[in-house]
């Protein structure tokens, strides 16, 4: 083996790793190092004149081999890999020593930290040396991508794919795309009409030429990896032809089955055979398969009776199963809200006139059971309160965390109460008021003139009296027990990831925060990227969110969506497995070992004669190491993590220095 | 005077290297004598590597990856735990306490876990004091 040239290059991070590790120390220590040539430390190693440092090296001083001791490699790998390939030299000859997260930042004692930091270089440096060059490759990219989720954000993030002329398939599992924002009545702060600004946007998905809308429909399986992603789509049976119902109506005024409407979260009741809601995409009706008396007992029949021109009712329709070929995905899947009856001592379940905040969205909605109306058991309350927090900052629960919308939803509600009710006592229960966005604090200023009487506290139980209802709270800036009667209580329920979203994220290998919304794969510089290539994250399903962040990161992510599908190529796995054909035994293990199925055994000529050996398809190694980890001769290796490497490193890790 | 064990932590690179990153972004302290090694995924641990490290001196052994279900190359965290379970039970018959060996699970949001997990092996480690087979002892390694 040649000798190498090794240059370290020291990075203070400002005084992120130097407060805590010697870095004159660190440098003296690693210039003895066997093979370095150079060491050197800068104020900013990933600055432009940090990395003209190192390049001016590689050119003057020849090196071959670089290691860069500073934050961790999952943040600046690629950055210094494009420095190495901008001085002329392989990025694959790059190890970074991780000082920082794993080192300065975790421990206080100066010498301690020097001396482990000294450790973490002996092994970056023998790893180096024992790197070779790897070679990049590419494979097409199918120019199409998957929107999962058709709520605003999955709306959002379709349109914009669309119209940079890349075909999309939006999979809504619903009968309609909309999601919560189509049950919403006006948005804060500003007022508008929920679906006056989202039922445009929801026809432009129905004609745009490069949308493809599967509603009903769900995604059963993924395979592939960025670019070539195989996605199988199950469709559940509408029982309604799609393409040929006119939703004309008059079917559902033959169906005698009356069943929960969710639209209006079960405030008021539909058919079985019915349109989710007038303005629904795609317009067209569909049967409750679970309360249609045919599709259960066997007999009816009638509506089929009604659409006999047109024929668009087929009781007999079957699940289906679709096959896409896709680039990319972006996931926006979005919320459900907490359940208020976890918090049983709210009254919520137990008295008709304890609601969520979804609900009085639906009340209040002129599209709403009521037209609008704010009634009450027919009657208009005198005195309203609305609870903050339930289910959001509650460790009892398991939600630790703030639902960022709910008091500027309540504080929205409180208006609407104010302007239909202008003589109501209207109170809001609250821990904190966050109005953080543009133009919330100015609202919530505006409601809190409208005599609506914020009282800092947490409300502890809601119980009857009489005929009202009596919330009894801590008000915690009198510091004394208070109640105050009610004829409507709002429970501000926060949100929480929707209930199938685990099921997907396995299917797409995505990790999820211990809040359990889906993890982006770096809180600040890549909060739409997940930790699988080619996937990404818009809205509610990232974490709460309102509309205009909703919006604002699902045009992101569409963006990001569509880098690779603009590119038309992307790069393959480089450090794969390979396989030594002299030493392998075709025990097999390795086949059996792979996720991928990128291993095969096959017949080869190795040194004159024919012999069965592991072959490794490139394209389809993911650079896992399962392989490598289960081989008893050491014939297949992992590039970049082989046997010899691993062992170099815990050689030289474990020592004192 | 207090023994601190040395202990080499293999992370996978997706989840327990990514939460040992967040321990440090999130200044959660932890004792200095953990070492790092990282790998892209936990069953690309070889159980020699596990030998290997006890025999180079360390006195304790972590292979930490994504939870069940969560690996990020689909099911090479149940090969590792399938590998590695047999290993504490032949760990014994070399001599070596099973205890100075440990599998976990850490996410890359469990920060703190990470932090936790290497205290949680520090202590477990600790009381089994210095791990006497080390390389110098080259019977051992023609026994291997
Ligand atoms: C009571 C209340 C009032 C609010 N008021 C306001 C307001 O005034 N102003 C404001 O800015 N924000 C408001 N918000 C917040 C707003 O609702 C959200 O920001 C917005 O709806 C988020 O959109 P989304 O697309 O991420 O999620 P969602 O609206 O939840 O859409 C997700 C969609 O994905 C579908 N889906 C889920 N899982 C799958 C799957 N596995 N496969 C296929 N499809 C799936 C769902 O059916 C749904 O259609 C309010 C929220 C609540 C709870
Ligand atoms: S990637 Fe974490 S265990 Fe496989």
């Amino acid at each position: 083996m040649s000798t190498k040239r090794i240059g370290v290059y020291i990075c203070h991070c400002g005084v992120n790793i130097a407060q805590t590790v010697g870095i004159e120390e660190l440098k003296s220590f690693a210039a003895t190092l066997p093979q370095v040539k150079v060491a050197e430390n800068y104020m900013y190693m990933c600055s432009e004149p940090g990395q003209e440092l190192i390049r001016k090296d590689i050119k003057e001083k020849k090196l071959n081999r670089i290691v860069v001791v500073a934050c961790s490699p999952r943040l600046h790998e690629p950055t210094f890999r494009n420095t190495l390939v901008s001085a002329g030299l392989n990025p694959y000859c790059l190890e970074i020593a991780n000082v920082r997260e794993q080192c300065s930042w975790v421990h206080k004692d100066k010498k301690v930290a020097t001396s482990k930091a000294k450790s973490v270089v002996a092994a970056a440096v023998t790893k180096v040396a024992l790197l070779e060059p790897l070679e990049e490759k590419e494979v097409s990219v199918t120019k199409t991508a998957m929107v999962v989720g058709g709520g605003i954000a999955g709306i959002q993030a379709a349109l914009d794919i669309a119209d940079s002329g890349f075909k999309t398939y939006l999979i809504e599992k619903e009968p309609s795309i909309g999601g919560h924002m189509m049950q919403l009545d006006k948005t804060f702060p500003t007022l508008d009409c929920s679906a006056c600004i989202l039922t445009p946007k929801m026809s432009d998905i129905k004609n745009h030429p490069n949308i493809e809308l599967l509603a009903y429909s769900e995604v059963a399986d993924v395979k592939g990896f960025v670019g070539n992603f195989k996605v199988t789509v199950k469709r559940k049976p509408r029982y309604i032809e799609e393409a040929i119902c006119n939703a004309c109506g008059t079917c559902a005024k033959y169906c005698s089955i009356a069943i929960i409407d969710r639209y209006n979260e079960g405030l008021s009741k539909l058919q079985a055979l019915h349109i989710p809601f007038p303005q629904a995409i795609p317009a067209a009706y569909v049967v409750d398969p679970e309360e249609c008396r045919y599709l259960k007992e066997g007999t009816c029949r009638q509506c089929e009776q009604v659409c006999k021109e047109l024929n668009a009712i087929n009781l007999d329709m079957q699940e289906e199963s679709v096959e896409l070929d896709v680039g990319t995905i972006v996931v926006a899947t979005g919320f459900d809200v907490f359940d208020a009856n976890r918090k049983p001592e709210l009254g919520y379940g137990r008295y008709e006139n304890v609601i969520t905040g979804m609900e009085f969205e639906r009340v209040v909605s002129a599209a709403g059971p009521n037209q609008g109306e704010l009634l009450i058991n027919g009657k208009k309350p005198k005195e309203v309160v609305f609870i903050q927090c339930v289910g959001s900052r509650d460790k009892t629960v398991g939600n630790e965390y703030c639902s960022r919308v709910c008091c500027m939803y309540t504080a929205k509600q409180a208006h609407l109460v104010r302007e239909k009710l202008p003589d109501a006592k209207i109170t809001i229960f609250y821990i904190d008021v966050r109005a953080f966005g543009k133009g919330y604090e100015e609202f919530y200023d505006r409601v809190k003139g409208e005599s609506v009487y914020y009282r800092r506290g947490n409300v502890s139980e809601v119980y009857k009296k009489g005929d009202k209802l009596i919330c009894r709270a801590e008000d915690t800036l009198l510091g004394k027990p208070i109640e105050v009667p009610a004829d409507l209580v709002v429970l501000a329920v926060g949100i929480q990831p929707s209930a199938g979203a685990r099921e997907l994220g396995k299917l797409l290998k995505l990790s999820t925060s211990p809040d359990n919304f889906f993890l982006e794969a770096h809180p600040k510089l890549r909060p739409v990227d997940t930790g699988s290539d080619g996937v990404f994250l818009a809205g509610c399903c990232q974490g709460p969110k309102d509309i205009p962040d909703t919006v604002a990161q699902a045009s992101a992510s569409a963006a990001k969506a569509v880098i690779p599908l603009a590119q038309g190529k992307v790069k393959t796995e480089t450090m794969v497995a390979r396989v030594h054909e002299q030493a392998c035994r075709a025990c097999g293990y390795c086949v059996e070992a792979c996720p991928y199925d990128a291993i095969e055994l096959q017949l080869q000529e190795v040194n004159g004669r024919e012999k069965s050996v592991a072959v490794v398809n490139e394209v389809l190694c993911k650079s896992c190491g399962a392989c490598t980890g289960v081989c008893f001769s050491g014939a297949i290796q992992q590039t970049g993590f082989t046997d010899d490497q691993i062992l170099a490193v815990i050689g030289a890790i474990g020592k004192e220095y | 005077m207090n023994f601190e064990p040395t202990i080499v932590a293999f992370l996978c690179n997706w989840c327990s290297y990514a939460g040992a990153d967040l321990a440090g972004t999130s200044r959660f302290q932890y004792p200095a004598n953990v070492r790092t090694v990282r790998v892209m995924c936990s069953s690309r641990i070889n159980p020699a590597f596990i030998v290997n490290a006890l025999l180079e001196g360390a006195d304790g052994v972590l292979v930490s990856g994504c939870h069940p279900g969560e690996c990020h190359y689909v099911s090479g965290n149940y090969l590792a735990r399938r590998k590695l379970v047999l290993l504490r039970r032949f760990l014994e018959h070399l001599g070596i306490h099973p205890d100075r060996f440990r599998m976990s699970w850490v996410s890359a949001s469990e920060g703190s876990k990470f932090a936790d997990v290497i205290k949680e092996v520090t202590e477990a480690v600790r009381p089994l004091g210095p791990n006497q087979i080390k390389r110098e002892q080259v019977w051992m390694q023609q026994a291997l």
